[in-house]
């Protein structure tokens, strides 16, 4: 159990370090290297530079090293919590990201939570009364969900809301609170606002996860115990979540590894619809003016981010399913 | 067989009940010597969602080939004076008789916004035409022709006809939705075909070595897998250089995309293969002094062929709305290719969407499409599982 332990979090190590050679490459990637654009930027501003100034800058960042030692020294200095500078906002990239990383994180958490608590019970319903009219209508809203990717049922609503409602249904706060400090307020204001997101992002999540519990439930209904507890007179509200529905409850878990990365990729788009103060509108904002060291940073805390919640689902897992805890590899 | 079957009489008694016995034996025979392409069609044509869902993508790819043909102006041209007119809709009889036509526009401002609004005026008709004439085209590339659909007399239909409304620069919608298709839908069958290629490949050597090689391979794809792909596609295709051409920018994204998405091709090729080796009939092959690689293509290649035919169907849609977001955040396919994710980024400002709702229509393609791609790809799955 520990040697699985230790071995999921050895590969999320190395996620990690793929994530981040991923990331350096993002900043590495387009032509001409900070300097180029620092400089591009202070001449555009009316200040002159001289070649020395430039040659200095270089020197300080190590551009004129190969790869490979500016891939290090990035690392060292990310180690010691510097991650550069934002081209366009003048300001430390860490400073930037603050407060967005954590609403990134409450708006996924809450996708997350969305999904299950939708797919759960609509789930076990599809497969206990399986072919009725509630079934098909699941089924139909779930393939549904699978189709309108999350950023076109966002605009969709988004019309809708504008259009009947006379309301704009972005954001994650009321106008009052967009600048005010943290306070119970406006936590409860976030909280207010969250459903909706969650909503758009855990829809498409939602109907893959209904469909793989009821196939899921379906099997474990045609066993031989279920039939036999049936037989000694349980009452069917107990026999079925007692036993199959905690049987089947596994993919709630392993897919979460996928339903992360999946739902913070999501997360992206939607925020930009929605306007979310999110990372998401940050990361794009910073990829189109080519701000590489902003938005080589956010792909890496995004990663991290999915690699921790992978780690933990992986963890969850074993503690569930008693098949992964005494795996032998063969 | 039928109701009306004649009471046994004379002669001939039981003669139809003997023909039924017949055709079922016939029926058995039938199965049990038909190869296992005609078992999976058998199955598949049960599946009547999948058979629609088919039907409805052959049709997409149609549209996609003769895009040309069904548009009726001219998707690139643009003209101030036309600029968001709403959708138009199509009267199909007149007084009574067939005769297609629409009414014409008649432009004025409002006198309080000042905004120019279009409004139709029942008094001038504009009849439509079959096989009209318009721009110039080439018809599937080979030759050129002015021939469309529909279109008007005097082959100025973009000045007349508006049946999906017009985007901000006066272009129209419809003949650009029929274009866009093309890009769409290639662009998924690209990117499918490299992961394809990606997958089996790596699966595919993943499955028959074994070994460090397959824990390597696997590992791989476990990291590529937990990493968020849409940032990381975002990043990639923001480092394309701006003066990439349609065509440079269109094979990069194919490639960003089919990056990540060969890892669940993999998977299925690489379970197939480990399922597939512990088969008796392998074994037997090897035995008799098969080689390896006629072994794998002859043998093997045919039990797991439609396996991998139904996880690219299934691959598809993902491309699909993966180039749509990309698109529409501005990073993927850039004007003047005209794709279902460019004309969206119209619809990306909500007060926008909300004057003029007809903006989001390239919304319904991407649906029906990924909803048909899903369908598909379900019934191919079942119907190549022979224990299903």
């Amino acid at each position: 159990m520990l040697a699985y332990a230790i071995r999921r979090f050895l590969l999320a190590l190395l996620t990690i370090w793929a994530i981040s050679v991923l990331a350096f490459a993002i900043i590495q990637l387009p032509p001409g290297d900070y300097v180029t654009a620092y400089i591009a930027q202070l001449a555009s501003s009316g200040v002159d530079v001289t070649p020395e100034f430039a040659e200095n800058l270089r020197q300080q960042y190590g551009l004129d090293s190969p790869v490979w030692v500016q891939y290090l020294k990035w690392m060292e200095q990310i180690s010691r919590g510097n991650f550069g500078r934002s081209l366009e906002w003048r300001a430390p990239v860490l400073d930037m990201i603050g407060d967005r990383l954590w609403l990134t994180m409450a708006v996924s958490l809450s996708a997350v939570i969305f999904t299950w608590a939708l797919a759960l019970p609509i789930g076990i319903y599809s497969a206990v009364r399986q072919y009725s009219i509630a079934d098909y209508v699941f089924t139909f809203i779930g393939f549904i969900g699978l189709a309108v990717p999350s950023f076109l049922l966002a605009l969709i609503l988004m019309y809708v809301g504008f259009r009947y409602f006379g309301a704009n249904i972005g954001g994650l706060f009321s106008p009052e609170y967009q600048l005010a400090d943290w306070s119970p307020g406006k936590v409860w204001d976030l909280i207010k606002h969250l459903p909706l997101p969650a909503i758009i992002l855990g829809m498409a999540g939602a109907a893959q996860l209904i469909r793989i519990m009821r196939a899921n439930l379906l099997d474990e209904l045609r066993k031989p115990y279920v039939i036999t507890a049936r037989a000694k007179g349980m009452s069917e509200f107990r026999l079925i979540l007692k036993y199959p529905v905690r049987a089947a409850l596994n993919p709630f878990v392993s897919t979460l590894g996928y339903l992360f990365p999946f739902i913070i990729s999501g997360s992206i788009i939607v925020a930009l619809v929605l306007s979310l103060p999110t990372i998401g509108p940050l990361l794009l904002r910073a990829l189109v003016s080519q701000d590489m060291f902003l938005a080589g940073t956010i792909v890496l805390f995004l990663g991290i981010m999915t690699v921790i919640g992978t780690f933990i689902s992986d963890i969850l897992l074993m503690w569930i399913d008693p098949r992964i805890r005494f795996e032998r590899r063969e | 067989m039928s109701k009306a079957k004649p009471p046994p009489t004379n002669g001939a008694p039981f003669q139809s009940e003997l023909d039924e016995a017949a055709f079922a034996t016939a029926a058995e025979e039938r199965v049990s010597v038909a190869t296992q392409w005609q078992l999976m069609w058998w199955r598949f044509r049960k599946h009547r969602l999948a058979m629609f869902s088919a039907i409805v993508i052959i049709a997409f790819y149609l549209v996609a080939l003769f895009a040309d043909f069904l548009a009726y102006a001219d998707p690139h041209k643009t003209e101030a004076f036309r600029s968001l007119i709403a959708p138009q809709p199509i009267h199909f009889f007149d007084e009574g008789r067939f005769s297609p036509h629409v009414f014409a526009l008649v432009g004025k401002r409002d006198p309080r916004t000042f905004k120019r609004v279009y409004e139709p005026d029942p008094t001038q008709k504009v009849a439509l035409r079959f096989f009209a004439e318009g721009y110039e085209y080439k018809f599937l590339g080979i030759f050129k022709t002015n021939r469309h659909l529909i279109g008007v007399d005097g082959g100025n239909a973009e000045e007349l006809i508006f049946l999906l409304g017009t985007d901000q620069l006066g272009r129209d919608l419809w003949s650009r939705m029929m274009v866009a298709c093309r890009l769409s839908l290639m662009i998924g069958l690209a990117g499918v075909a490299l992961s394809l290629v990606l997958g089996v490949l790596l699966g595919g050597i993943s499955g028959l070595y074994g070994g460090a090689i397959d824990t390597l391979i696997q590992r791989v794809i476990e990291i590529l897998r937990s990493i968020p792909t849409i940032p990381l596609w975002m990043g990639l295709a923001a480092a394309m250089p701006r003066d990439w051409s349609v065509v440079q920018v269109y094979f990069a994204i194919t490639v960003i995309l089919s990056l990540i998405g060969w890892t669940d091709l993999a998977r299925v090729v690489r379970g197939r293969f480990l399922a597939l080796r512990e088969e008796d009939f392998v074994l037997a092959a090897e035995l008799a002094g098969v080689g390896q690689m006629r072994i794998i293509l002859r043998h093997m290649a045919p039990s797991f062929l439609s396996h991998i035919i139904a996880a690219t169907t299934l691959a598809l849609p993902n491309m699909i709305i993966s180039e749509t977001a990309l698109s529409f955040l501005g990073l993927g396919l850039r004007p003047p290719a005209v794709s279902w994710g460019v004309l969206l980024q119209d619809a990306q400002n909500i007060q926008t969407v909300a004057i003029s709702p007809w903006l989001l229509s390239a919304a319904i393609p991407v649906v029906i499409v990924i909803l048909a791609f899903n369908f598909l790809g379900d019934g191919l799955r079942d119907a190549a599982d022979p224990y299903g």
